[in-house]
């Protein structure tokens, strides 16, 4: 699976951190997604499900990638 | 018709209407106090939805945005500039963005230190003090508002200045020309502190956004006077009404408060139910339809206004299971207590960081608090736009 981030989209609310700061942080001038890891794994596939039903601006999406 | 705002009965409750109109008529129209209509949505499918649409604008300033002060009395207008609340696209985003960097979730937990003091040095002083102490003036007020002040860069000593005026604006009874008067107040205040910063920028959130955008070359002091007063205000009133009720809640189910006392690792968990579960901010998240747009196969016209009741919506058993059940282990991360969308609480993480520190300093700390008063005979903020409680006599 894959974590896309649409930056234009994103509203820095931090909640994608929140969730799982292994998988996410923010840019610390504008507040804005930074992905650490575009194909996680394991645990953190759920963390990433969790991560785009929280985020205000719906800015990430996790796709099956193959 | 429905007249709106309807009043919770219960601190531990929403309007009984909520339930009612969620499950039969979740998007429905209801009068507000000046006479008008408004719709109001009830679910967290269409809050959400409603509040992540840009054909939904924030800008209360508009004449018909839906106002639920007393008939007679419109939003408080003046010539200040607008700040991001009020802001839609294009301009939102880049105000936003401006001030993010201050609130990430790492620039807050930077903070964490700093907060632990203040709350350690304000338990200190209650744990000192005579018995019962009122704990909104205690702790629940004071630890907000210094920690807000001291980011801002504004002196604590005037914090009662500050307490005084915010609390003036968002009574719902007060009358227009007072509520004006107390908005005039902290602006001038502002503007003066402002000013003095502008020959030496100082090390705080304002000295840090007068070098910004001068070095952006788009320095404005009303800009920066309208985010330093959303910022001062918001950080005054929400926190603290959410430590009272917190502590309420907790001291009402005793079973999870020894839960939480053993194990910290889930004040976080616990901190999102309460926000869910209280939701102070509920009429207030309004939006003015710019563009007809479908919600729960009702078409909401242009120029039509929309209350996203936060807390109907964070009570709604489609979206939490027993909602009316307060429990700290529930997954309650996707509440709408913040808002949603583009203007999704800036100081959310702030607010965690402070609430989580406060519950476990409290109980830690103060491991026989004890109510004083029945929770019968509190004085609840009944009448204020966001939900509290006055004074909250406590013992230990």
């Amino acid at each position: 699976m894959r974590v896309i981030a649409d930056p234009h989209r994103c509203v820095g609310a931090g909640q994608c951190v929140l969730t799982e700061p292994a998988l996410f942080d923010q840019d610390p001038e504008d507040g804005t997604v930074i992905v650490l890891d575009e194909n996680p794994s394991g645990d953190l596939v759920e963390a990433a499900r969790d991560a785009a039903l929280v985020c205000p601006s719906q800015a990430l999406s996790v796709v099956d990638s193959w | 018709m429905l007249q709106f705002p309807l009043v919770r009965h219960c601190p531990y409750a929403p309007p009984e209407e909520y339930g009612q109109l969620r499950e039969k008529d979740p998007v429905t129209r209801v009068r507000l106090p000046d006479g008008r209509e408004s719709w109001v949505v009830t679910r967290h499918e269409h809050v959400r939805q409603v509040l992540n649409d840009p054909s939904f604008s924030a800008d209360r300033t508009h004449a018909d945005f839906p106002n639920l002060a007393p008939a007679g009395q419109p939003l408080p207008r003046d010539d200040s500039a607008p700040s991001m609340l009020t802001m839609d696209p294009p301009e939102h985003g880049p105000a936003r963005r401006a001030v993010l960097g201050e609130f990430t979730v790492r620039q807050i937990a930077a903070l964490r230190p700093r907060m632990q003091q203040i709350v350690d040095e304000r338990l200190d002083a209650m744990l000192a003090g005579p018995r019962p102490a009122d704990l909104v003036e205690e702790l629940s007020l004071p630890v907000p508002s210094m920690v807000i002040c001291e980011m801002l860069g504004v002196p604590y000593a005037d914090h009662d200045f500050f307490q005084v005026n915010t609390a003036a604006m968002i009574k719902r009874e007060t009358p227009q020309d007072e509520r004006r008067a107390a908005f005039g107040r902290v602006r001038d205040y502002l503007d003066e502190l402002i000013a003095g910063k502008e020959d030496a920028p100082p090390d705080d959130l304002l000295g840090r956004q007068i070098r910004k955008s001068r070095a952006g070359g788009d320095y404005d002091r009303r800009s920066l006077v309208s985010l330093g007063f959303l910022l001062l205000v918001a950080g005054h009133e929400t926190t603290a009404n959410m430590i009272s009720l917190g502590t309420l809640a907790l001291l009402g189910n005793p079973a999870q408060m020894d839960a939480l006392r053993a194990d910290p690792a889930r004040t976080l968990g616990a901190v999102e139910e309460m926000l869910r579960y209280f939701t102070i901010v509920d009429t207030v998240v309004a939006r003015l339809c710019v563009a007809d747009t479908e919600v729960g196969g009702v078409t909401i016209r242009a120029g039509e206004g929309v209350l996203t009741l936060g807390q109907a919506a964070n009570r709604d058993p489609e979206a939490f299971d027993e909602p009316d059940a307060f429990d700290i282990g529930r997954p309650a991360r996707h509440h709408v207590a913040f808002g949603f969308g583009p203007h999704q609480c800036l100081g959310q993480n702030l607010a965690r960081a402070e609430l989580q520190i406060v519950f476990d300093t409290l109980l830690r700390r103060v491991p026989a608090l004890r109510l004083a008063t029945p929770v019968e005979e509190l004085p609840f903020k009944s009448d204020a736009a966001i939900y509290g409680v006055y004074h909250m006599p406590v013992t230990w």
